[in-house]
């Protein structure tokens, strides 16, 4: 990811958005990472017929173009799921602006590529208005200093560094980590016999 | 400096700080699913990476799997069966899967098998570790990406939590649960009160519950958003992880797995138990509740604009009114199952109020005890018996069933069903379905009532 992502933002000002609305279970059944584009917010974008539903913001112009969301509070809140995380990347989303995060989905999003920048309730709720006005509006998202800009806002986020600078450096934590083999190493040569599990087959 | 149990745990753990701020903690033991692992494991292979410790992992077959029987009831979920088994012989892992009979929701069966010690860090790809918080030990959910960072490092990458201790104090009432306790802490704090907490239960009613009672609290606590659960380890945690198949194999004994007497945490809450009634859900996220002998809440003038849409919203899903007893809800079907409500002791307190009575006419009613050796011994106990005589559904296989339904037991659209899982989510268990969450003696009473219903007024009349 470069250090700033811009684009249109869409209003999705729903609380408590859970990991099975993102992307429900009948997705989940898969072995892949892919193809999960269809299934992020399946049940808000079709009908149980499969048509779309034209009320959801996401299926009305401009909106359908957009790559960052300005969401309700508790975002990504339930399930460990990380195809949620994936399925909204594949529908193109890069960035995700709200009050505060679900955990799992936090660190799940970081290993994606998926910004979650932190704002106060004030400020979410003003880009929540500014992004549903007519037309739409861009918005540009800096990672570096974690900085919001869109209309005549500019609003400071908070995001926690080592998440700031995955995003930026696009890292491998597996990778990045198992550079870290002395140390792993070193921390298993202390353990005692009864902290080293092993489970019986 | 005087610590948490909290920062005791992480502090065991830590190999080394990380040069982003964050660290590396060691993961004691790690369990996998067939749903949250397959691209695990792709990644390694696409790295052409090993799994470092293959002893210190576990797989079970828990969240797709049908429980009629041992046959997958599709292709796909008969795919993901395979995968994992495939990928569990290809790097030497443990798998317990169908027709075993340690099999069950990993998170029934990890205690059972005495895989979890106070002191121990326990990571899985599911948001209800938590539960292993009820033993002083560090439970917590991570995604495929950090499932293939356990495989291949033993470590995650971590971030210390703020800490949050809720304190429940004084003697409930009869009928009133430890579910009733984690659903009344999630209403008070809140579904996303505790997002970047650990949150250390205490008080006199957490330390009275019996372990299948903390491990209830602790697992749900991941609904108010905490990343870890922990009950300080007692007599009864040691005792419950003693005299099981891997207990003599484990000793993390290092500290005392409590917190100091005079720790500080980030904010406190304090709850009186005696407050606490049967609670049943009514909304569509988990700190939507009211006691059963309450009623849906109204919208108020006071409330702020986005929590008036979420109730418009939820009310609207769940297909019910404002001010409505909650004793007038109908319900189409009864569901006794999960990680959270599906253990020995569960079983029992749902056939006591079962026994000798029968499930309402039109009412579908499914129980899906929480592991094999559960139903062996619900079975030992003639439970299974009590069920099916007042007419349950009594599933011979065990696994999440319709608490997510990932397998083929959904419910349908608008069917509402009384459950004694953990979340009421929107197409949770089922597109359209309604949840209503509740204790298992509760979904027994709401079975036979045809509607939500008070477990206290059958309790009375068979005592």
């Amino acid at each position: 990811m470069p250090g700033t992502v811009t684009g249109l933002a869409a209003p999705l000002a729903l609380t408590n958005v859970d990991t099975d609305v993102i992307m429900p279970k009948r997705f989940l059944i898969t072995i892949s990472r892919e193809g999960l584009a269809d299934g992020a917010f399946a049940d808000l974008r079709f009908d149980d017929t499969g048509n779309i539903r034209p009320d959801f913001i996401l299926n009305r112009a401009p909106w359908s173009d957009a790559t960052i969301l300005v969401v309700g509070d508790n975002f990504g809140c339930g399930s460990s799921r990380e195809h949620a995380v994936w399925g909204m990347r594949q529908l193109g989303i890069d960035a995700c602006i709200g009050t505060g995060f679900a955990g799992i989905f936090y660190d799940n999003a970081r290993k994606n590529g998926l910004a979650l920048p932190v704002v106060s309730a004030e400020a979410r709720d003003a880009f929540l208005q500014l992004a549903g006005s007519e037309n739409g509006v861009g918005f540009s998202v800096d990672i570096r200093d974690r900085t919001i800009r869109a209309g005549e806002m500019t609003i400071p986020f908070s995001m926690d560094d080592a998440t700031r600078y995955a995003l930026i450096h696009g890292a491998d934590d597996t990778r990045d980590t198992l550079a870290y083999a002395d140390a792993i190493q070193a921390y298993e040569d202390g353990l005692a016999d009864g902290m080293r599990v092993s489970v019986i087959k | 400096m005087t610590r948490t149990l909290y920062d005791k745990l992480v502090d065991a753990h830590r190999v080394c700080d990380l040069p982003d701020g964050g660290m590396l903690v060691y993961v004691d033991f790690h369990i996998m699913n067939e749903y949250t692992s397959p691209q695990a494991f792709s990644g390694l292979d696409s790295k052409a990476l090993a799994v470092r410790r293959p002893e210190a992992h576990l797989a079970v077959i828990d969240h797709v799997n049908a429980t009629r029987s041992q046959e997958p009831h599709d292709a796909a979920s008969k795919l993901l069966i395979d995968n994992l088994e495939a990928n569990c012989t290809r790097h030497g892992i443990a798998f317990y899967g169908l027709g075993d009979r340690r099999q069950g929701i990993e998170h029934v069966v990890v205690p059972e098998q005495g895989l979890v010690a106070p002191g121990m860090l326990i990571a899985c790809g599911d948001s209800h570790t938590t539960t292993y918080g009820a033993f002083g030990a560090l439970g917590f959910g991570i995604g495929t990406s950090e499932v293939e960072h356990v495989l291949a490092s033993q470590t995650l990458r971590y971030k210390r939590l703020k800490t949050m201790l809720v304190e429940v104090d004084g003697h409930l009432p009869p009928g009133a649960t430890a579910k009733d306790i984690i659903m009344k802490v999630i209403n008070v704090v809140g579904a996303g009160g505790a997002n970047g907490f650990a949150v250390e239960f205490a008080g006199s009613a957490i330390r009275e519950q019996n372990m299948p009672g903390r491990m209830t609290i602790c697992n749900m606590a991941v609904e108010l958003g905490a990343r870890a659960a922990l009950i300080a380890a007692d007599a009864k945690a040691y005792r419950a992880a003693a005299g099981r198949a891997h207990s003599d194999m484990l000793h993390f004994d290092t500290e005392a797995w409590v917190s100091e007497p005079d720790a500080e945490f980030d904010q406190v809450f304090r709850i009186d138990a005696g407050d606490i009634a049967p609670l049943v859900s009514w909304g569509t996220s988990p700190d939507q509740s009211v006691p059963i002998d309450g009623a849906v809440p109204f919208a108020t003038p006071d409330m702020p604009p986005g929590a008036k849409a979420a109730l418009t919203r939820a009310l609207e899903y769940m297909g019910l009114e404002q001010g409505q007893p909650a004793q007038s809800i109908h319900i189409d079907s009864a569901f006794i199952g999960s990680c959270t409500n599906s253990r020995i002791e569960d079983l029992r307190a749902a056939a006591d109020i079962l026994r000798g009575r029968k499930v309402a006419q039109g009412v579908g009613a499914i129980v899906v005890p929480g592991s094999a050796l559960t139903r062996m011994q619900a079975e030992a106990e003639g439970l299974d018996r009590v069920f099916i005589e007042a007419g349950f559904d009594w599933r011979p296989e065990s696994g999440c069933s319709m608490c997510l339904a990932m397998n083929d037991d959904i419910a349908r659209d608008g069917e509402r069903v009384a459950s004694s899982t953990n979340r009421n989510f929107e197409g949770r268990q089922g597109r359209g379905a309604r949840t209503h969450l509740m204790s298992p003696a509760m979904v027994a009473a709401a079975a036979i009532a045809g509607h939500l219903a008070d477990v206290r007024a059958f309790q009375q009349e068979i005592s």
